[in-house]
């Protein structure tokens, strides 16, 4: 399989504490890679870091092949890494259709001169975003709140917005921070099978994650962190099997892996 | 949707024979004709308190629009008077020159949020007045005077705007000419809101991070409305300083600023003609309480105050309400 993104040798440091130290791995088309660890591991500055959020003290991160670390948010967006965020992060006041209409715009032709003026590229691009909506919402099964306005919208759901938000700018790898913090076992299970569809339709996803069952039911491939280091790298059961890992969470909290 | 469509078509109309032909009329019938300068001013305002609205809707609270007005108010009189440009190139000119100064400005500056944007553009007024004070070409605390009133403009040898010197009545000719420009900047302002760049400005107010990582480019967005907002407040100052035939460092104060962010927050942020609204209420209702002598400033805050607590959107809510119900 060919390699969608190549995170080499990145290195974050604030100040005199490395958050992010000399880690490399690779992620895979149409694969799902969850990166793993225990509090204060480094996954978030490393999702920051992948993301564009924030720039590398040394390292990159390469998207087929093409350098994207250093590059400001939307122009990595642009290139195909769309994140998504940690809490609730939604345009909360608009209603959730226009939430993913307005997320097509990274696809939009017209330029912004084009849509004040309402030309013909404007026009077209508006109905073709309508569209595509439409049939995000329907994927995600968000259809019939479509004209809800997105801050009424249960936590669950709320979620699942923000990965139709991710969606709507066709993105090349999704990154997912935390998808199912702050959910139970029933809402965690629905979010599995909608992640693993879209994988199946085609989209290679990368995700951080708490959730230790829900990581080992959805991964592909884990990329185990532990202050800073990448301590572990392989399947769900080579990952369960892992000494390393074992001694890494059971020293450090009393989360147990595995299911 | 037809119907909605033919709604706003008969309101517009209606609008615009209540502006152009009806308040003219009453007013010579009455023989207010102080009136067109108070009327006129509304206009001028609204138009400035307009630019405010916009950087309201990119989730910045802006108390600099006096700086702009100003601004745009001195650059058309020095053009005027030392250079000897006709006011109506001045107008254009001191709107673009203000919207390039407020791209240098609002580059630094637009990255702050909140309180400390809006202290910053606080700040931007005052310093717009001592660089009147202490420039050279803007003739210090004795400002600029005598500034003749706006000439003829003719395009290919058709006069289309006569000589404001030659008429009569050049309070109705400031007043058509303000309320022209403001029909022009809220029509504009009504495009900008309701296609694809009012919502782009919405995720910048609801959430800047998910804006930028949906591939908005933030920064160039916020820069546009800026400048958008800072052309309207020159050119309602340009135009300021031809009525009145002058312009001094205090022309536009802290307090003017201050005035537009209440204008906004009156008529209704979430509002595109909320500012057109709340600069009417404000204007005449601040001339209302002149009456009361000592107390006018008190009995004006406590109202705002009240207002702004029963009424947090602004006065334009309450037809919303009560079409909902």
């Amino acid at each position: 399989m060919a390699e969608m993104l190549e995170v080499s040798v990145l290195t974050k440091r604030f100040g005199g504490l490395v958050a992010v130290n000399n880690v490399s791995f690779s992620v895979r088309e149409k694969e799902i890679l969850s990166v793993i660890g225990p509090n204060g591991a480094g996954k978030s500055t490393l999702f920051k870091l992948i993301s564009s959020f924030l720039t590398p003290t040394a390292g990159e991160v390469r998207l087929k092949g093409e350098r994207i670390s250093g590059m400001a948010p939307h122009i990595a967006a642009r290139k195909g890494v769309v994140r998504t965020f940690q809490e609730t992060t939604i345009f909360k006041n608009m209603s959730v259709r226009d939430n993913v209409v307005i997320a097509h715009h990274l696809r939009s032709t017209a330029s912004l001169l084009g849509f004040f003026i309402g030309t013909g590229a404007a026009k077209a691009d508006e109905a073709a975003f309508g569209q595509s909506a439409d049939e995000i919402l329907a994927l995600l099964g968000l259809s019939s709140l479509a004209g809800e306005t997105a801050r009424n919208l249960p936590h669950g759901h709320l979620r699942a917005l923000g990965i139709a938000i991710g969606l709507a700018t066709n993105p090349s790898i999704l990154l997912l921070d935390e998808p199912f913090a702050g959910m139970n076992h029933e809402e965690t299970m629905r979010m599995v099978a909608m992640v693993r569809r879209l994988r199946d339709l085609g989209l290679t996803i990368l995700l951080v994650e708490h959730d230790m069952p829900a990581v080992m039911k959805i991964s592909d491939r884990i990329v185990v962190l532990n202050f800073g280091q990448k301590i572990a790298e392989g399947t769900p059961s080579e990952i369960q099997a892992n000494e390393k890992v074992i001694e890494a969470y059971l020293g450090s909290e009393d989360e147990a892996i595995g299911l | 949707m037809t119907r909605n469509r033919n709604m706003e078509i008969a309101s517009v109309v209606a609008f615009l024979a209540i502006v152009f032909v009806a308040v003219p009329a009453a007013i010579s019938a009455s023989g207010r004709f102080d009136l067109y300068y108070t009327l006129t001013s509304v206009a001028l305002l609204s138009i400035a308190s307009a630019g405010v609205w916009l950087t309201f809707y990119i989730g910045r609270i802006n108390i600099g629009q006096g700086a702009y007005a100003l601004m745009g108010g001195y650059v058309s009189a020095i053009l005027v008077m030392n250079y000897g440009w006709s006011f109506w190139w001045t107008l254009p000119v001191a709107g673009l020159f203000c919207a390039a100064a407020s791209v240098l400005i609002g580059l630094p500056i637009l990255r702050l949020r909140g309180v400390y944007f809006a202290m910053v553009t606080l700040v931007l007024t005052e310093v717009a007045r001592l660089l009147a004070l202490a420039l050279p070409i803007t003739n210090g605390a004795k400002g600029i005077v005598s500034i003749p009133l706006p000439g003829a403009l003719s395009v290919f040898g058709l006069t289309i705007i006569p000589d404001f010197a030659t008429l009569q009545n050049s309070r109705l000719a400031f007043y058509l000419l303000a309320v022209t420009l403001m029909v022009v900047c809220f029509g504009v302002m009504y495009r900008l809101v309701h296609s694809r760049i009012g919502k782009l400005c919405q995720s910048l107010q609801q959430n800047e991070e998910l804006a930028s990582s949906i591939g908005v480019n933030i920064a160039y967005l916020r820069i546009i409305a800026y400048a958008v907002s800072s052309f309207f407040g020159g050119v309602a100052g340009a135009i300021f300083a031809a009525i009145s035939q002058s312009i001094y460092p205090s022309s536009f104060t802290v307090t003017d600023s201050v005035n537009f962010m209440l204008n906004c927050f009156l008529g209704g942020l979430g509002y595109v003609f909320g500012p057109m609204l709340g600069t009417l209420v404000l204007y005449f209702g601040w001339d209302l309480l002149f009456q009361t002598g000592e107390f006018q400033l008190l009995i004006y805050s406590g109202l705002m105050i009240v207002l702004m607590l029963v009424l947090p959107n602004g006065l334009l809510s309450l037809a919303e309400t009560r079409k909902k119900a």
